[in-house]
């Protein structure tokens, strides 16, 4: 099933980078510096690098995670510029890849996630890649 | 001159020991990011899963790291920022930040970064590159 996935997009959906969230969030990893939250302090305020977990991507056909069991292995973002506050986003996943390996748990599958978000004229602001690990375990609960 | 322009390979960020994880950092966590994954806050969930309690996000972990570049933005920005997941976070455990320079190219600064236990063990590892702002590195 997840190899069927791959190449596989969502449909882009429209977020905002809202002021509350970001200072609840620059608040959760203890880094609310008046870049982030100040708004008489700071021309244009900016969100943290790793903010875009806040984000929706929209569902991809055909591709069903469990809740539970996964292991976040790694995680990668690139930036263009800056993402500011207040601006709107564009977002939208793509499944990269899929393969599976033996380890010391049976085989482990391995699933490469992308993400994008792009201002309203389709200009990457940044992008980023997240792969998952998925324990023979887990699969067999899924029956997949 | 700004403080990241004069920077060397063998150069060190200052770095930065976060109080002891608490329960509450990984509630707060999941409500600013919407991963309300129970093996981060339920114990009895955490416990169910094989583990001996809450763990923290890998993604609370990465965020808190990349403070360490936060007094810097007025320079540049974070361009790329790479992380592979190697330990648990556990509650109670006191995690120390770490960003040393590796290279610096034109407007190009990288950094391995990585958040260390009370073990010595990395429970996070891998790059930055921080970008500087072009309007003063620009000749």
């Amino acid at each position: 099933m997840f190899k069927e996935a791959v190449g596989k997009k969502s449909t882009p959906v429209k977020n905002v980078v809202e002021r509350s969230a970001v200072k609840k969030f620059a608040e959760a990893i203890g880094d609310p510096h008046p870049l982030f939250i100040d708004e008489e302090a700071v021309q244009r305020n900016i969100a943290p690098p790793t903010f875009p977990r806040v984000f929706e991507y929209g569902g991809i056909e055909g591709l069903h995670l469990p809740e539970k069991g996964l292991i976040h292995g790694e995680q990668h973002y690139h930036y263009n510029r800056p993402l500011y506050v207040g601006e709107d986003v564009y977002c939208y996943a793509q499944v990269d890849d899929y393969y599976e390996r033996s380890g010391r748990s049976g085989d482990m599958g391995f699933l490469k996630v992308k993400r994008y978000g792009e201002d309203i004229d389709g200009r990457l602001i940044f992008s980023e890649e997240q792969v998952v690990i998925i324990t023979e375990a887990v699969r067999k609960g899924m029956n997949v | 001159m700004n403080p990241m322009y004069g920077v060397q390979p063998g150069d060190k960020l200052k770095t930065m020991t976060l109080p002891a994880v608490t329960r509450l950092d990984l509630i707060k966590y999941a409500g600013a990011s919407g991963d309300y994954n129970p093996i981060h806050t339920i114990d009895e969930e955490a416990e169910k899963a094989g583990l001996p309690g809450v763990i923290a996000h890998g993604m609370w972990t990465m965020g808190s790291l990349a403070k360490l570049f936060t007094p810097f933005y007025e320079d540049g920005f974070i361009q790329d920022y790479s992380i592979r997941f190697q330990g648990m976070v556990f509650v109670g455990d006191v995690l120390t930040l770490h960003a040393d320079v590796v290279s610096h190219e034109e407007s190009m600064i990288t950094f391995d970064v990585y958040a260390r236990n009370q073990q010595e063990k990395d429970v996070i590892r891998g790059n930055v590159v921080f970008r500087k702002h072009l309007e003063t590195s620009a000749t």
